[in-house]
């Protein structure tokens, strides 16, 4: 089985990387596949606060690619209501084994700072963002103010 | 035909001294000459073959090994640019030495590391350090260079991960010749040796070369898989067209779309109807059956209980109607259950206000249970062969010869494939604006469809044994007849095409 060592030797370096903007990187004690952490984006609207993934490994990990999902409630084009994030580099027709979580975490972290209302998984808000910037940009900040996450103080 | 292909194909590899080529072609004439005439026309006209799985790879490979003898790469770089132009060779070359003076692009395209460059500088560095253990970037081990590998690309990766990475692509995403490195962000494509040698499971490399078999057909525009059901043949041709191909299974298709053989219609056409059928026909005889439009403001109206006061639910309306005579309902009273206001103007107005709005309806259905029809006779003449087929029997029993009563099977093929050109003529006259030439085709679909009819009757009932030979000759006129209308059907309709007479409705 590559998983557990791979995954293992993953979770050390991204947590001995201490990324500003992932942090409280954490696998389950009984689950090795089953990773959660915090993404504190930069950017406005959502530099206000922070917010919960959990990133899911399939036991045929890392020739299959891992699953990602919001825990806490994000005003995005591109995430759902359910959490369910489209990203690219984890879609299966582009996925690469040699492709690491740290280089899924940066193209996650991208894409919250700067959406991509081309490929929306949330139309209504993708037009909003396209057609009055201002309103979602607001709507948005409510959002993160009301469902976020606090960030950490450093 | 296709031993005339060989015959030629032979001819030409065979004679190696030029002189005799007149001999070879006089030889060759005297041959064909017992061919019959049908047989000789379909050859002239479109020489096609079927082929087999076996027959497929070795057509993919004398079309890598022709590309080859111009570009002179590796068979492997070959197939990856092949499939890159949808095995056009033509494309290929030609896009090849447009490129000639920098290819780089060329390959890049392709995803191919271009084989004139030098190895990249990874590569070389990892070669010249080649004593050390190298870490695989998937499973994160250390390994000694024996136990890695990769592609022109410099990406290595240990054995067991590259056995793992392809065999998921193969087996759970069905990927063939699309299957690429397995490092982040490299779109340099796997090819088919690579694959063979780093997958040593049998079972996975059938279903590989079964994809890439399959990818080389669908891809390739001169071929196409027989659509029948466990059919594995494909049909080869010389130029992709609408046009009838007749596999080896028995089969019957059009090239360019591969329904059924559906001349007159055109394969645009049909595609449309098939459409319009599988989205509209059960929702609209539903429709026709059970529902009226509300004669003020159309809305479709649903009668779910006994009482003929309809009252239209659309809230800007709110119309009150009798649902029998569609008139207003007010004047009826109390004696709505007779209804005799059946007859009024006001009620006959509204009654062609519907008309109209269903006449669209009408006239589709008109022509989809025409087209169904013939198609439910087509698949009884299946039954009416085995019952023909024990006719023949009984009167090769009564002093009949076999050759006597070959007639009869005739007759049933050509009944079949009239219904055939009929179901299609439906396809195409609901498509037809009127014009002149449109009520021609009309006419001769009715004189067709009336022939083809009293054929079937013929066949089906009127033939025993004691009748036999009064009714032979009627068989033999008629079907005679029916085929002679066909062609005349088809051959207007062909002429239209040339002629530009056909405007469409949509």
């Amino acid at each position: 089985m590559t998983a557990p060592r791979r995954l293992r030797k993953e979770l050390v370096d991204l947590q001995e990387s201490s990324l500003k903007s992932f942090r409280d990187i954490k696998a389950d004690d009984d689950n090795l596949l089953r990773w959660t952490g915090l993404i504190v984006p930069d950017n406005p609207p959502y530099n206000k606060g922070a917010f919960r993934i959990e990133i899911n490994f399939p036991a045929e990990y890392p020739f299959k690619p891992p699953k990602i999902s919001f825990k806490t409630k994000i005003y995005h084009p591109n995430i759902d209501e359910k959490g369910q994030v489209c990203l690219p580099i984890i879609s299966t027709e582009n996925w690469k084994p040699a492709t690491r979580t740290d280089q899924v975490v940066q193209a996650l972290i991208a894409l919250i700072n700067d959406p991509e209302p081309e490929h929306p998984l949330r139309a209504e808000l993708a037009e909003e963002f396209l057609k009055d910037k201002k309103k979602f940009v607001k709507n948005a900040e409510d959002y993160t103010r009301k469902h976020s996450e606090k960030r950490p103080a450093d | 035909m296709d031993s005339d292909n060989d015959n030629d194909f032979l001819d030409n590899v065979d004679s190696g001294n030029v002189s005799s080529g007149d001999d070879d072609d006089d030889f060759a004439m005297e041959v064909d000459m017992p061919s019959s005439t049908e047989r000789q026309l379909e050859t002239d006209d479109y020489q096609y073959k079927v082929l087999t799985i076996d027959e497929i790879v070795l057509f993919q490979r004398e079309t890598i090994d022709e590309v080859n003898r111009v570009v002179k790469l590796s068979a492997h770089i070959t197939r990856i640019l092949l499939n890159h132009f949808k095995w056009d060779k033509e494309k290929l070359l030609e896009k090849y030495f447009d490129s000639s003076d920098d290819n780089t692009e060329f390959f890049k395209c392709a995803h191919v590391i271009n084989p004139f460059n030098k190895l990249p500088e990874a590569v070389q560095q990892r070669q010249t350090s080649r004593s050390q253990c190298e870490e695989c970037e998937i499973c994160f081990s250390l390994l000694p260079p024996d136990s890695m590998t990769g592609l022109e690309c410099g990406h290595r990766f240990c054995l067991n991960c590259w056995r793992e990475y392809l065999t998921t692509k193969i087996v759970t995403e069905g990927l063939g010749q699309t299957i690429s490195c397995a490092a982040h962000g490299c779109d340099i494509l796997v090819d088919d040796v690579t694959v063979t040698k780093l997958v040593p499971d049998a079972r996975v490399r059938v279903k590989y070369q079964q994809l890439i078999t399959n990818s080389f057909v669908e891809c390739n525009q001169l071929l196409r898989w027989c659509p029948s059901v466990d059919c594995t043949y494909a049909v080869k041709v010389p130029y992709a067209e609408s046009r009838r191909v007749h596999c080896k299974c028995g089969h019957v298709f059009c090239f360019a779309c591969g329904e059924n053989w559906h001349d007159p219609v055109q394969c645009r056409w049909l595609k449309k109807w098939i459409k319009k059928c599988d989205d509209d026909s059960e929702t609209s005889n539903w429709i026709a059956a059970n529902t009226k439009e509300c004669p003020r403001c159309s809305v479709t109206i649903e009668k779910d209980g006994g009482c003929n006061h309809m009252v239209c639910k659309n809230q800007n309306c709110k119309h009150d109607f009798c649902w029998v005579c569609l008139g207003p309902w007010e004047p009826h009273g109390s004696s709505w259950y007779n209804c005799n206001r059946y007859d009024e103007d006001e009620a006959k107005a509204a009654r062609d206000a519907q008309e109209r709005l269903r006449s669209s309806l009408a006239r589709y259905l008109h022509y989809y249970n025409r087209y169904m029809n013939h198609m439910q006779s087509m698949k009884f003449e299946n039954k009416l062969y085995a019952s023909v087929k024990q006719k023949m029997e009984e009167m090769q029993q009564h002093n009949m010869s076999w050759i006597e009563v070959q007639f009869l099977k005739k007759a049933v093929d050509i009944l079949c494939q009239c219904r055939q050109t009929l179901m299609y003529t439906y396809v195409f006259a609901y498509y037809l604006k009127k014009n002149n030439q449109s009520q021609i085709f009309e006419d001769n679909q009715k004189d067709l469809e009336s022939a083809t009819e009293t054929l079937s009757e013929y066949l089906e009932r009127d033939i025993t044994s004691e009748n036999l030979a009064d009714i032979k000759q009627k068989v033999q006129d008629k079907y005679r007849y029916c085929e002679k209308r066909c062609t005349v059907l088809l051959k207007h309709v062909h002429e239209g095409y040339e002629k530009d007479w056909w405007d469409y409705t949509e």
